[in-house]
């Protein structure tokens, strides 16, 4: 038994992306659903502080930027792993998208008519753009782009986004899983779903259904990530066999997590003038990069400190050595105003007030540059009518590393490129799926639903399994990755995928909405994608952005220029790895000018 | 020192099985330095019992999910420290929304209902033209928009609201808020008069009775008073205005 819907498009996720992407689909007279684990606004886009990167260039540190400039920039960043055709209509719509969030609402930070010290130097603002929606300085970027909310921006876009979905009457079903796709091997139809509220199943069918369900940092012991990101979403499309999974072993490290709730103190902190500190109070970023300082490209500053405190210069603590991150000389007009949620977060949970203390931060695993790979056009490969955005899609913006101020852009220039390209192609798509092969889905979900069930105490415990996939990733797929290591995390992954086949319930019987049965029924799909990173960072010879090989310390555009395309066939035990070249059209690969000119010759 | 010994007296109820009936359940575990609510109640779960409910997402108090009742008091869970509560803990689900089970409550049903009757979306007539430069804003107005829209829709206001216990359809000091956001913003068209359509009522402002324990709840600090005494007096004289 179970209820069912049908729609013209089904969006899975009600993120920014999703809900950008439902926007447009709804302007163009479209029937569209939205299925969301939660009520939308408690999406981890909210979680977002820093900003967005739109080269507007109002700020007089912004002056003389372009598309052109967060092209390079961009580019740059990705160690040149990323889509140029892509990079070139983001950075050309970026502008766009941030008036457009403007218009609907983001009481976006603006240019002040008074002058400001920054690291020494005096900024004064043109009197003509006063009043203008600012930027703040951002990691690996030649002029200040970052558009900010205080640092409350992803909250303000979300809420922003949000109203205009309900000013639509967009049909949003929350607390509502989206479990398998519903496919025939060629062509996706919709999802069977479950109901988080009671258990029941539903079937939704729509002649395009898209994925927005985020990215997958909580398969990592310590992550920056809400709780919901699991990658299931991208697990859903990854089972269907056909669809593939892109560069799943670029990681991104956020040099700065808080110690030891790993929750993120924004990349503002540094933009805005922040400085590292080690256990003797020294600013070392300087010595490593002289140019960009605090502020290169995450994975860079990410793996300065960790060589920092190699070298013996952490500051001990309980959950392992970290660094200091040093607000103080901002003033606290500043930190109060601008980076006040951080502030807020700092009090709160380490008990720390930034004002007059410096935050202890760790690099912490914070974004998956990773997923369904899909065309420039947000099409998923493998299956038609199936589309995906936002951090579930490798679109593939941001190749080895994602520049911070680009994720957030990303969702909702993604959703404006790629909502119009689903709104196209929805208009000349017609929906007539048989029965039988949505009961052969439905008898799918079931049947997993009832071995797990049927096996209860005898079988395996998914805490303890999820546990150990996590601490397998945090301590051999992290930040400095060697053969010796990943392999031991390939082989041990793959025990516990075995393991993970058989898993059970602890608790009475995975009745109703059981919160367990949700857990066990996410895990043998979470444990593939672990297995994913591991097997494709350890087939990357080289080092690549995030992909840092200390044994393979050189980038090697010969051999490695190209994108991991994983595909996990029926009944598999690991993954199959396949490549594809990486579209270069404009700015060919070159020396980053940050990190450890590490390209191979 | 040796670590405290922490009981909890959680709240368990599944509408979906009535023939149990409400009741609380005991749970001990051991405190952990810095140890929140989120951590206790996953570690009550992951260890003791897999089948309690409740509600985390971004455990950083900035999405709003899990409001609750710590002993007797309205607040975010994740951002509650084991260390600054007695050893015997009580959690209760938020009053006023619909259970869900255990200390789940639907707080987005509440929420996308309160936004659709208090219209909160930006009303313009303006089309958005993609060519155009951005309208110009003061960065002071843009902060005090921010101020009210920070707003994380938790509902502990509502939980702790005497009116919103009594009368289902009133919208709180959130709604209330939300509408001061919009009253703020130049860019929402809206007279005086058809913001008292919205809110000139006693779903609205005038069912607002001033006992002022939202003040005293909000878990990030929106400044609540302010906001109802700004709306109450605009609602006041777009009152005396009509005909």
């Amino acid at each position: 038994m179970y209820q069912s819907f049908s729609s013209d498009v089904l969006v899975v996720g009600a993120g920014l992306a999703g809900e950008r992407a439902a926007v447009s689909a709804a302007q163009a007279g479209q029937n569209v659903i939205i299925l969301s684990l939660i009520p939308p606004r408690r999406s981890h886009s909210s979680a977002a502080q820093g900003g967005m990167q739109a080269s507007l260039g109002n700020s007089a540190m912004g002056k003389g930027d372009s598309p052109d400039v967060h092209m390079y920039d961009t580019v740059k960043g990705s160690d040149w792993g990323c889509e140029q055709d892509v990079a070139r209509m983001f950075v050309n719509t970026a502008p766009i998208a941030v008036r457009e969030m403007s218009a609907w609402g983001v009481p976006w930070s603006r240019v002040r008519n008074e002058k400001r010290m920054y690291e020494g130097t005096e900024i004064v603002e043109d009197p003509e753009k006063v009043g203008l929606i600012t930027a703040r300085n951002f990691g690996g970027t030649a002029k200040w782009r970052t558009c900010y909310t205080s640092d409350g921006a992803g909250h303000t876009l979300l809420y922003a986004m949000d109203s205009v979905v309900i000013k639509l009457g967009i049909t949003v079903h929350d607390r509502m899983e989206a479990i398998e796709l519903i496919h025939d091997g060629t062509r996706c139809y919709g999802v069977v779903a479950r109901s988080l509220r009671d258990g029941s199943i539903y079937v939704y069918t729509a002649k395009t259904t898209v994925i927005a369900t985020g990215g997958f940092g909580r398969l990592y012991a310590a992550s920056t990530n809400a709780v919901i990101n699991d990658g299931a979403g991208i697990a859903m499309a990854f089972n269907s066999g056909v669809v593939p999974l892109g560069n799943m072993e670029a990681i991104q490290f956020h040099p700065t997590g808080m110690v030891p709730s790993w929750i993120l103190i924004t990349e503002g902190a540094r933009g805005e003038g922040g400085h590292l500190l080690d256990k003797d109070g020294y600013r070392f970023m300087p010595d490593y990069e002289p140019k960009y300082m605090e502020l290169a490209s995450r994975d860079v500053v990410s793996r300065r400190i960790m060589q920092h405190i190699r070298a013996g210069h952490g500051v001990d603590s309980p959950y392992g050595p970290h660094v200091w991150l040093d607000i103080r000389h901002l003033g606290e007009h500043r930190i109060n105003t601008y980076l006040r949620e951080i502030s807020t977060i700092a009090r709160t949970f380490a008990g720390i007030d930034p004002v007059k203390e410096p935050i202890p931060v760790r690099p912490t695993q914070h974004y998956t540059m990773g997923g369904i790979r899909t065309n420039k056009d947000g099409k998923v490969y493998g299956l038609d009518n199936l589309f995906a955005l936002g951090e579930a899609a490798c679109w593939d913006l941001h190749g080895f590393n994602r520049l911070g101020g680009n994720s957030l852009a990303e969702t909702v220039v993604a959703g404006r490129i790629v909502g119009e390209k689903i709104a196209e192609f929805t208009k000349h798509a017609t929906l007539e799926v048989n029965s039988a092969l949505i009961e052969e889905h439905v008898r799918n979900v079931e049947g997993r639903i009832d071995q797990i069930r049927s096996r209860g105490k005898n079988g395996e415990n998914w805490v303890e399994i999820r546990k150990e996939m996590q601490m397998t990733l945090e301590l051999n797929v992290g930040i400095f990755r060697t053969a010796e290591h990943l392999q031991e995390a390939v082989d041990k992954l793959g025990n516990l995928y075995e393991r993970s086949l058989n898993v059970g319930l602890m608790g009475d019987g995975g009745q109703g909405a059981d919160p367990e049965l949700v857990n066990a029924l996410r895990l043998p799909g979470m444990v593939r994608m672990a297995i994913t990173i591991a097997k494709g960072a350890l087939e990357r010879k080289e080092s690549r952005g995030s992909h840092f090989r200390e044994d393979y310390p050189q980038r090697d555009d010969q051999n490695w220029l190209k994108r991991t395309l994983a595909y996990w066939p029926e009944g598999a035990k690991e993954p199959d790895l396949k490549y594809e070249p990486v579209t270069i059209t404009e700015i060919p690969p070159g020396d980053r000018g940050y990190g450890e000119s590490n390209v191979k010759k | 020192m040796s670590p405290r010994q922490l009981t909890f007296h959680i709240f368990r109820y599944d509408p979906d099985r009535p023939e149990v009936k409400p009741h609380t359940q005991t749970f001990k575990i051991e405190e952990e330095m810095g140890m929140t609510l989120f951590v206790a109640l996953n570690k009550i779960r992951d260890e003791i019992d897999p089948t309690l409910k409740f509600d985390f997402v971004c455990r950083a108090s900035i999405c709003g999910s899990c409001g609750m009742l710590i002993n007797g008091k309205a607040s975010l869970a994740c951002k509650t420290l084991t260390k600054t509560l007695p050893s015997d803990i009580t959690l209760f689900p938020l009053p006023a929304f619909k259970l869900l089970g255990d200390l789940s409550v639907d707080t987005g049903t509440w929420f996308r209902d309160m936004s659709m009757r208090t219209e909160s979306w930006i009303h313009t007539d303006v089309e958005f033209d993609e060519t155009a430069q951005e309208e110009k804003m003061d960065d002071d107005l843009a902060l005090e928009i921010y101020e009210a829209e920070r707003c994380i829709e938790c509902g502990c206001c509502v939980g702790v609201c005497v009116t919103a216990n009594i009368r289902q359809n009133f919208i709180g000091a959130t709604g209330i808020n939300r509408v001061s956001r919009f009253m703020l913003d130049p860019r929402d068209k809206r007279d005086e008069q058809e913001y008292f359509e919205v809110v000139g009522n006693d779903d609205g402002i005038f069912g607002c009775v001033g006992l002022m324990a939202c003040e005293d709840t909000c878990p990030v600090g929106v400044p609540l008073r302010g906001q109802l005494a700004y709306v109450r007096r605009k609602m006041t004289v777009a009152g005396w205005h009509r005909k």
